[in-house]
């Protein structure tokens, strides 16, 4: 069925950190613009389309962007909608029903926040599931930090370990220019910094930025004539577990656990073969859970292995170079700065922070309150 | 029956009135399937294991164990007046999972498994909602 190969052709970032000039969907549209010129298409190449959006989604931003897809998406399950909607427009352009997709996201989250459109926590609904849990202030920062407490009570996890995943993406975001935050910092520094829900500071929560960024993908006929050298989508699985912390069994693991060993076996890969990680940094703990549940340690041991300063720049896997959501680029949804930074990678492009020899580069994004995982193996090869 | 208007006040409906009513007395309750014999929540109108729409809401002990928690020092209103509250899951014997905060309790004396009993705080607009205390 899946007869034709698939590659990532283009991938571009829109303008980060603060741009309180642009809306959403004006990040959407550059990033966009920019994705597919790095690609060396045109917009008329463009078939598929998947974004989220106000109105209709994606349509409001195709119809922006002048575009009229015959094939959409609009996945949202949070962070992960990205790798979603990639493994979805991959399975659509191996199958042969369109031959390129454009996905794209973009968030004015910071400025709104400035602008007071929006408050500074997430505003959650109060009826449904969230009846049950709207009285207690359950915040999401609150939610990761639950995770890292039972994480700690099962198999005697740190806080200062669970820093080093901070101090690491600070370390990356140093040789980023175009991160918001590149201040080193040191486990002390993260244990310092205000209490916002114990057992996390300030320093163990992503950043709040504005941001956007896009990918193109396309059948290997057209990847082969594309701008860029291709990065192949070898390997991806999804999987959802709950949007409820009162539906999750074992806050210990994840949905990763179910969609990283099915990516993995897709790829035909494993861990030890992966040379660079883009892995979801919400939290401090986010990445806890993925690394064990991806299989890179055992369960329970991934504070430890975390603490050798393995996800730092000389580390054995180099994780989240751009120094991910803790200090680079975090406008509230990020799965979509993964693939683009894996893409830049494995290309080659990333400069002084660039992983010598990156051929396989694994993603995996996590959504909502561990509610979904989605991981993705990419290649040159 | 609350509007829902605030962030602090859930909005119950057809399929959750019966247990927020249950909660106005005082009572915690949960769903019991008649044909898995299951029990489950948050109450739906049908077992999530196996579908049956038979299902009876049972009272619960009351009596639970701490599952993890976090000291939450920072919220926007109208939780920012609580602060510091501890977030909490809490597992009923009966072997079900609840959200809920913990109240009179120490933050040095939280611990796993910290045995734990409901509570109800009667809100002014006439909800009630379970909360949990240490036991003892």
């Amino acid at each position: 069925m899946a007869s034709r190969r698939v590659a990532i052709v283009g991938a571009a970032l829109s303008d980060c950190g603060r741009v309180p000039d642009k809306t959403a969907v004006g990040l959407m549209a550059q990033a966009s613009r920019r994705a597919v010129e790095d690609a060396g298409l045109t917009k008329d190449a463009v078939e598929g389309f998947g974004s989220h959006g106000a109105l209709q989604p994606p349509i409001e931003v195709a119809e922006n962007l002048g575009l009229r897809p015959s094939w959409v998406d609009s996945t949202n399950v949070g962070g992960s909608s990205w790798e979603v909607m990639a493994q979805h427009a991959a399975a659509a352009i191996a199958a042969g029903e369109i031959d390129v997709a454009l996905l794209t996201y973009g968030s004015t989250a910071r400025s709104d926040v400035k602008r007071q459109i929006r408050g500074s926590t997430a505003a959650m609904p109060t009826a449904g599931a969230m009846q049950f849990e709207a009285p207690y202030g359950h915040t999401l920062v609150a939610k990761y930090a639950m995770v890292a407490r039972r994480h700690m009570i099962e198999f005697g996890t740190t806080a200062d370990q669970l820093a080093e995943v901070a101090v690491a993406a600070h370390e990356w975001a140093a040789m980023n220019e175009l991160a918001f935050d590149r201040e080193r910092l040191s486990v002390a520094d993260v244990a310092a910094a205000p209490m916002v829900a114990d057992p996390f500071t300030a320093k163990h929560i992503c950043l709040r930025t504005d941001g956007g960024g896009a990918v193109v993908l396309a059948a290997e006929d057209i990847a082969r004539d594309c701008a860029k050298e291709p990065v192949w989508v070898l390997g991806a699985a999804g999987a959802a577990s709950h949007v409820s912390m009162s539906q999750w069994s074992d806050f210990t693991t994840s949905a990763a656990a179910r969609s990283g060993p099915e990516a993995f076996a897709r790829a035909g890969v494993t861990p030890a073969d992966i040379d660079v990680c883009q892995l979801y940094d919400s939290f401090t703990s986010t990445v806890l859970l993925i690394l064990e549940d991806l299989g890179f340690c055992a369960k329970g041991e991934g504070g430890a292995l975390i603490e050798t300063g393995v996800l730092r720049p000389g580390g054995a896997l180099p994780t989240n170079t751009d120094g991910g959501g803790l200090a680079s680029c975090h406008p509230g949804m990020r799965g979509m700065f993964l693939l683009v930074e894996a893409v830049r990678q494995l290309r080659g492009e990333c400069g002084e922070r660039q992983v010598l020899d990156a051929e396989l580069a694994c993603v995996s994004a996590m959504g909502g309150f561990f509610s979904h995982s989605a991981t993705m193996i990419l290649g040159r090869h | 029956m609350a509007t829902g208007a605030a962030p602090d006040r859930p909005t119950p409906d057809g399929d959750t009135d019966a247990w927020w009513d249950a909660l106005r007395q005082h009572r915690l309750m949960f769903n019991r399937c008649q044909v898995c014999q299951r029990p489950s929540l948050y109450v739906r109108a049908f077992c999530p294991h196996c579908w049956s729409t038979d299902v009876i809401l049972e009272q619960a002990s009351g009596h639970g164990l701490l599952y993890t928690w976090s000291v939450v020092h920072q919220n926007a209103p109208p939780f920012a007046d609580r602060v510091p509250y501890v977030a909490a899951i809490v597992d009923l014997i009966e072997g079900l999972r609840l959200m809920t905060i913990i109240e009179d309790c120490p933050a040095t004396e939280l611990r796993d498994g910290l045995p734990v009993f409901v509570a109800f705080t009667d809100l002014p607009d006439g909800l009630t909602v379970p909360v949990f205390r240490p036991s003892s």
